[in-house]
């Protein structure tokens, strides 16, 4: 907050002299970062593409529609093993995540020193690699197929289901902990009757939100080669038959709606 | 807690001389997650048998399992001897395009952001505005980044060009959305009393709506300039340009050790990236 005087009386202003410079200094150096990046960016760029892309993107909407409707008897099996692919996956994650975010959580660590840190460790590892990636990696390795779907799918949702149980077990209420404790628990009863309970409901929350993120991107897996749907589009964008691309976007938007209608209402009902 | 039978009442009794005596239960039972008995049993079935039949679905080609385990190894050799040499310039390269085109694309994404977030808040904006906003903000959002670059691709041909586009657009779905939800969540006293001044709709905009959202859409640009990072290692499988198609290429070529190298400088970048986007949100909100 500043005053400034001038001839025709004090004017208030947000800012002082110096915070408004050094402001306009930070602006000023976006704008900069933001030329420069995009200079290197478009360096090796051929502009004759672009500028007619108006043209390419009437075409390809020209070829694109009517959606090749035919195509649908040869999607239900892809579409099913998509929704394997999330499902078996989140499960898996599941399985993997919660030993990991007991161990993540302050309270509930058996060494805050030595296994949390590696609990935090698998978290933000899992958290930092797309499952397109993670898929692209155990395509390499396990070859093609569903079960590298499931793995990347599980590697990914890791991070994410433990980094919100582990949340979610720091803020249980210590004193039903503490409770179950006095009436003589060992820690198994205690984690049984005294934690779980209090979880139970925010995992049940996650995962659902977990399973439906996965449907999402299990669609695409298959671009790398990891099964469902995505197979299916690979072949029809690379044979550029793109009436069926459109067919496959169509079924691809309507199941993610779908998963996430369901999720939506089956945690409305849980909570 | 609940108490007593299946129906969670005390059951009642009556004695010979018609006086009703509880009995209350000896045993304490859990409450279950799903009160009703049926739907819990009918739910435990359904999965019991979609487990059944969906494992059953996977096929597991053992032989090549087998053989895999030996490339896993060599994978995680590679994890242990990343090699950032041989291939320095195709890495330096993917990560140089990731990153411009993060940038470009974030900052172009929150110019267009403003203006749709605005036009999509129900208390400032008319309604054919706010409708033609929402229908560009559900349609950004429903569609995935990797879908958005195929097309892209093909309008724009291969490159960095059709992932700034991409994520340009994947930022306006995430970032007007929050945007809005935000205006619609100010405090209205503060607008009233800038509209008391005799102040027109923009110095409203201005005076009343922009200092209540500004700190918040510097939070969420940051936090999507960290989402662009990591969408941008991705949309290069499918052409987009950026350290996607590097590491495509390296796995193509079988050499573990120079995709562990990208690897691991993806994750510093994310764990930097977030990092200092934590550090800035947390000084500016």
């Amino acid at each position: 907050m500043a005053i400034r005087q001038t001839p025709e009386g004090p004017i208030w202003r947000k800012r002082t002299g110096l915070a408004s410079v050094a402001l306009w200094c930070g602006w000023l150096a976006l704008v900069l970062l933001f030329v420069v990046a995009w200079e290197a960016m478009t360096r090796n760029q051929i502009w004759a593409f672009v500028w007619d892309a108006p043209e390419q993107a009437a075409d390809l909407i020209d070829r694109m529609v009517p959606p090749r409707w035919s195509y649908m008897d040869q999607l239900w099996a892809p579409l099913w093993d998509t929704i394997n692919i999330a499902t078996l996956g989140t499960l898996m994650a599941i399985l993997l995540a919660v030993p990991v975010a007991f161990m993540a959580a302050r309270n509930t660590t058996p060494s805050v020193l030595f296994v949390r840190p590696v609990a935090i460790f698998i978290i933000v590892a899992s958290r930092s690699v797309n499952a397109l990636i993670w898929a692209l990696l155990l395509v390499a390795i396990l070859g093609p197929g569903l079960l590298a779907g499931i793995i990347a799918i599980a590697l990914r949702s890791i991070g994410f289901i433990g980094k919100l149980l582990y949340e979610a077990i720091e803020e249980i209420d210590p004193r039903q902990v503490e409770a179950v404790r006095a009436t003589g628990a060992g820690p198994a009863q205690v984690l049984d009757f005294g934690i779980v309970p209090q979880i139970m409901p925010a995992f049940a929350g996650i995962t659902l939100f977990r399973w439906d993120i996965n449907i999402r991107e299990s669609t695409v897996l298959g671009l790398v080669g990891a099964g469902g749907i995505g197979l299916q589009l690979k072949a029809s964008v690379d044979g550029l038959a793109w009436p069926q691309v459109t067919l496959i976007f169509i079924v691809i938007l309507a199941t993610v709606i779908l998963s996430e209608w369901v999720s939506a209402r089956v945690r409305a009902a849980l909570t | 807690m609940r108490v007593g039978d299946v129906n969670g009442e005390p059951s009642i009794v009556e004695d010979a001389s018609r006086f009703a005596a509880v009995i209350y239960p000896s045993h304490w039972r859990r409450p279950p997650l799903i009160a009703d008995v049926r739907l819990r049993w009918a739910i435990s079935l359904g999965v019991v048998l979609y487990l059944v039949v969906g494992i059953g679905a996977v096929e597991v080609n053992w032989g090549r399992l087998s053989e895999g385990w030996e490339r896993g190894l060599r994978f995680l050799g590679g994890f242990a001897q990343p090699d950032f040499v041989s291939r320095w310039d195709d890495i330096r390269e993917g990560l140089l395009e990731s990153l411009t085109m993060t940038l470009t694309a974030t900052v172009v994404g929150v110019m267009i952001s403003i203006p749709v977030g605005i036009g999509a808040a129900r208390n400032i904006a008319t309604s054919p505005v706010y409708l033609a906003c929402r229908a560009l903000i559900a349609l950004s959002r429903s569609l995935q980044e990797i879908i958005v670059a195929i097309l892209f691709v093909a309008m724009v041909g291969f490159g960095p060009l059709a992932g700034f586009l991409t994520l340009a657009f994947a930022t306006i779905g995430f970032l007007a959305k929050l945007l809005a939800e935000d205006i619609e969540d100010i405090d209205a006293a503060q607008v009233e009393a800038i509209r008391a001044t005799g102040a027109g709709w923009w110095q409203v905009l201005d005076y009343g709506i922009r200092s209540q959202v500004t700190p918040r859409l510097i939070g969420l640009s940051l936090y999507r300039l960290d989402i662009n990072f990591r969408e941008s290692a991705v949309i290069g499988i499918v052409g987009a340009g950026g350290v996607g198609a590097t590491l495509n290429t390296a796995l193509d070529r079988y050499e573990y050790d120079s995709a562990a190298a990208i690897l691991i400088l993806i994750i510093a970048i994310v764990l930097v990236t977030e990092y200092v986007s934590g550090w800035v949100r947390a000084r500016v909100q």
